[in-house]
């Protein structure tokens, strides 16, 4: 051993650095074991300095921040207006290819609801306005045959699903607009799908294809474990309040 | 051993090691190869956190595999470092505290010499055993967000996900603390505060 500069025998040393390693790791587990509860009562702290923050700093600080962008190839599609098109076929009576324009003739429906994602982030009060599955369902006509919907994005790797049950008893849009305007490239514009009641990943982004099928196939997430029917607060086994 | 008339001391750190180099090679690789693990995990974190890096770089899947291979890899490092007598050495040095570290690190004027130092500052001492308490944390719940060993519930996964990421930021933090003192009161270097630091065990 060294000799140490002053009267400082091992007696009077403590294994203080075993005592931090395992209070790091006690606290992580109660972090754990606590949840949501804990993670609430923070960001009620913290989310009033996130407001008034004009610097973005408090962005990088954990913790609820609004809109978080999520994308799973390497470039997200670059779509304007001009040359959307979303396809709209399988089971269906008149297999059709919808223009911007299209949708805009159709019916508008307009929706304030709070979007919440299944990693915790929820967005209050955003303002959607769009085409109701239901009415554009009605344009091309629906075989009795079909039960279920494939919906593709046009990044090429998403999809999501939906049973026509669902499309009929829930508020379902084929979005084009979000708190007033053209919906961005990177919130999934210019036209990305709604499904109000369930969690983030069922409302796919860069909307490209409509499938009427006979079975619903599981998206994307939902291969990696996620609930094929994600209705906020009642699955994932999170108890986030329902958007209704 | 030739020496300069202005040194007395060897400058090239590939001669024999030299008692007043303050750590083994072992000692160094171990450091190098942790700190290449713990950047590349901050770095693929911060592609994945930052909204403008997220959407810039994309790919989430290949970003998320890089993260979670040098994430399992971390600790490795520090585990083959316990083949050297040095290591164990230096990890026992900075695992006990004296009542002088306590002082130390309540002291305003705590780099001015009035208190005794030896090998590590309490500082540093600190430093090593909240990034050690940290990797366990960040690979433990690491595990449950990827979703090995067992089918975590998606409200464990998300818990996993909030400690997890307010962990990384605190070593982060952590991390830019310590680079920052390395910078300013030198690093390796046997002229700064290493009372001690010329005999090895």
């Amino acid at each position: 051993m060294e000799t140490l500069p002053t009267a400082s025998p091992d007696a009077e040393e403590r294994p203080y650095g075993r005592r931090i390693v395992l209070s790091v790791i006690g606290l992580g587990a109660i972090g754990v074991a606590l949840g949501a509860p804990l993670q609430s009562a923070i960001d009620a702290v913290l989310s009033p300095v996130r407001r008034v923050d004009p610097t973005g700093l408090a962005e990088l600080v954990p913790g609820e921040g609004g809109w978080r962008y999520y994308s799973v190839t390497a470039r997200q599609p670059d779509l304007t207006t001009a040359d959307y098109r979303l396809r709209v076929d399988g089971l269906v009576d008149r297999s059709t290819t919808l223009t911007w324009d299209d949708l805009s003739d159709l019916p508008q429906t307009r929706w304030t609801r709070d979007f919440q994602c299944v990693t915790g982030w929820r967005v209050d009060e955003v303002a959607w306005q769009g085409v109701r599955l239901n009415d554009l369902l009605d344009v091309v006509g629906v075989q009795s045959a079909a039960r279920a919907i494939t919906f593709h994005s046009h990044d090429g790797v998403y999809t999501e699903s939906l049973t026509l049950d669902q499309v009929d008893r829930d508020e379902v849009m084929v979005a084009t607009h979000l708190d007033g305007e053209i919906v961005t490239r990177d919130h999934g514009g210019p036209v990305r799908l709604l499904v109000v009641p369930m969690y983030g990943y069922k409302s796919l982004k860069w909307l490209s294809r409509i499938e009427l099928v006979d079975n619903v196939e599981p998206g994307y997430w939902e291969e990696r474990g996620y609930d094929v029917d994600a209705y906020v607060g009642s699955s994932n086994g999170r108890n986030d309040e329902p958007i209704t | 051993m030739t020496s300069t008339p202005m040194s007395d001391r060897p400058t090239d750190a590939t001669t024999n090691p030299s008692p007043e180099r303050r750590f083994s090679t072992a000692e160094i690789a171990v450091h190098a190869a942790f700190a290449v693990l713990i950047g590349i995990g901050i770095l693929t974190a911060a592609i994945m956190w930052i909204d403008t890096l997220a959407i810039a770089v994309g790919r989430r899947e290949t970003v998320r595999t890089i993260h979670l291979t040098v994430g399992l890899l971390a600790p490795l490092p520090l585990a083959l470092g316990l083949l050297s007598a040095r290591f164990r050495a230096d990890a026992v040095r900075l695992e006990r505290w004296s009542s002088s570290d306590v002082a130390w690190l309540r002291a305003r004027d705590r780099r001015s010499g009035r208190i005794p130092v030896t090998r590590f500052n309490a500082g540093q001492k600190l430093n090593a055993a909240l990034t050690v308490g940290a990797i366990v944390v960040l690979t433990g719940t690491g595990t449950v967000m990827a979703g090995w060993l067992w089918s975590w519930p998606t409200s464990t996964r998300t818990d996993a996900t909030w400690v997890h990421d307010w962990t990384a930021f605190a070593l982060t933090l952590a991390v830019v603390g310590h680079i920052a003192f390395a910078v300013r009161y030198g690093r390796g270097d046997a002229s700064t505060q290493n009372h001690g630091a010329t005999s090895t065990s």
